[in-house]
């Protein structure tokens, strides 16, 4: 056999082979699609996070020193819920109408269309959430410097929540007990993510370095980056079983 | 290996804090006796599944 | 020695029904050995007085609490890439008693906590990824019976386990990575800070948790293979299902 036949024959494999590239892009460029036809469930995220966020100053008083000292705090875990409640959308319309076993099916290896699905859902989801977080911030009063970290805490929090979130809603799929369920798996997990992202926030606000929290929340999303969405593949394999 | 208390009074006033020590010990007595309530209530459950089942299929 | 004789559910029911009282024996003398040691023997601590003395539940539980897991953890493991039916049953079986020891190592905690620290709970990092360790062990009970298909929840629950563990050194190093009220490890390799009595009780109750543990999931894989075996002839054969 010439050299041009192996490397021929070697791209055809390749191709029926699919790849984590192929896969990834593929899955997130379907997700996005869908999301930009319906962006309704994009809209209700971020509305759901702009009142859970007023909600607080309603509740608990209006002292512009009080909302200083919990505005970053109050910010994380509106964004956290927000995040939340946006998982159940990531697989359940898959998992019902089929196309989800027809992405195991597929010739990419589950790692990429798994990477990609979740990418496409923190682009609707948790980016959002971020780039909407300034905002808040400013309705409670934080200095312009405490609401870039926080929003930086944000950008490098909510993958990590999309991320863990995503795993926990493919290992709920078809179960008994729903959202209760979904909450008992996924908020747990969320916790250390929301420790050190509002504490980055926090320490900013009292005259602190934010850098530890910061540091600790990376490498938190680089150890998430590389082992989750293996786990969020494998949970939708069981789950197509 | 002398016992540290001089009497049984002693013993069980913990040296003015035995409600903290005593609700801890006590919560590890009711954790096991709860425990092992439910290991024998969850065999006699297992036990009776098996027995229905066959009675199920006896009617068969 | 044959393990996949013994990694059969039939084989190991018998197994486990024979090894179980010999553990819970153990436990029992163990127990009052250290109970004795700890509650009657042991001296006064210099600084905290009698209330210490919650440390010889305290620290046996909350290790068995972080061990338990691990080992449910591996467990797990073994299920998703063997595919093995024990294994899973094994991880089902110590759930339970490991959600037990978390939330006895939290109550004595807080106990202890009242009098040394002026209060019953700090939201500090160790406490409260102890308390993510509960709600893990509960997440994982639920997920391993959300399922029509035992199977389904076998593996699903499986991996769940497997994601929680980046818990267990969180709380492990908390100590050491945050500034708590929580007091650092009493005993590490160097050398301890604690007298030989208290040093001596708290291993020995330690011990004696870890047989508790061993003998009681020992006890109730027993009734996890009769639940899922219950159609099974062996199963059906045996004297105490007649």
């Amino acid at each position: 056999m010439s050299g041009e036949a192996v490397s021929a024959t070697t791209a055809r494999r390749e191709q029926a082979r699919g790849s984590f590239a192929g896969g990834f892009s593929w899955a997130m460029a379907r997700d996005l699609r869908l999301a930009w036809r319906h962006p309704d469930e994009a809209v209700l995220t971020v509305a759901f996070f702009a009142l859970v966020a007023s909600l607080f100053p309603l509740g608990i008083g209006a002292e512009p020193q009080l909302l200083v000292r919990i505005g970053p705090g109050v910010i994380w875990v509106a964004a956290l819920l927000a995040a939340f409640l946006a998982l159940p959308g990531l697989f359940a319309a898959d998992y019902v109408d089929g196309s989800l076993e027809q992405m195991t099916l597929s010739p990419h290896p589950a790692l990429g269309w798994a990477a990609g699905k979740i990418a496409a859902h923190w682009i609707v989801s948790g980016l959002p959430l971020t780039l909407l977080s300034p905002l808040i911030g400013l309705q409670y009063g934080l200095a312009p410097d405490t609401l870039a970290i926080q929003a930086l805490s944000l950008l490098v929090g909510t993958p990590v929540l999309s991320l863990l979130g995503g795993a926990c809603a493919a290992l709920a799929l078809g179960a008994r007990g729903g959202g209760m369920l979904l909450a008992l798996l996924a908020l747990p997990l969320f916790v250390p993510v929301l420790i050190f992202g509002a504490g980055a926030a926090e320490a900013q606000a009292t005259g602190l370095s934010p850098a530890p929290h910061l540091s600790l929340l990376t490498a938190g999303l680089i150890a998430a980056l590389v082992g989750l969405p293996w786990a969020v593949g494998a949970a939708v394999k069981i789950a197509v079983d | 290996m002398n016992l540290w208390w001089s009497s049984w009074e002693a013993f069980w006033a913990m040296g003015g804090q035995s409600y903290f020590v005593w609700m801890s010990y006590g919560a590890l007595l009711a954790a096991v006796v709860v425990e092992m309530v439910s290991l024998r209530l969850r065999r006699h459950r297992a036990l009776a599944a098996i027995e229905e089942e066959r009675d199920l299929e006896a009617e068969d | 020695m044959n393990w996949f004789y013994f990694a059969s559910p039939a084989t190991f029911y018998g197994l486990a029904g024979r090894m179980a009282p010999w553990f819970f024996v153990t436990a029992a003398i163990l127990a009052a050995w250290g109970l004795y040691l700890g509650l009657g023997v042991a001296p006064t601590d210099a600084q905290q007085g009698e209330v210490y003395r919650v440390i010889f539940i305290h620290v046996p539980t909350a290790w068995m609490s972080m061990f338990l897991y691990f080992v449910m953890a591996c467990y797990c493991g073994l299920t998703l890439v063997f595919n093995t039916r024990l294994s899973a049953m094994m991880a089902r079986a110590i759930a339970p008693t490991g959600a037990l020891m978390t939330f006895v190592a939290l109550w004595t905690g807080s106990f202890w906590g009242r009098p040394t620290w002026g209060t019953y709970w700090v939201w500090d990092a160790r406490l409260t990824s102890e308390l993510v360790l509960l709600f893990l062990y509960f997440g994982y009970m639920a997920l391993a019976n959300a399922f029509e298909d035992p199977r389904r929840g076998d593996r699903a629950s499986a991996l769940l386990a497997i994601i929680g563990v980046v818990n267990l050194p969180i709380i492990y190093f908390s100590v050491q990575w945050w500034n708590t009220l929580h007091q650092g490890s009493s005993v590490s390799f160097k050398g301890t800070s604690m007298h030989v009595t208290m040093l001596t009780g708290m291993l020995v109750m330690s011990a004696a948790a870890w047989m508790y543990a061993i003998g009681a999931t020992l006890v109730r894989v027993r009734s996890v293979i009769l639940e899922r075996e219950r159609r099974a002839q062996w199963v059906r054969n045996l004297p105490e299902a007649a």
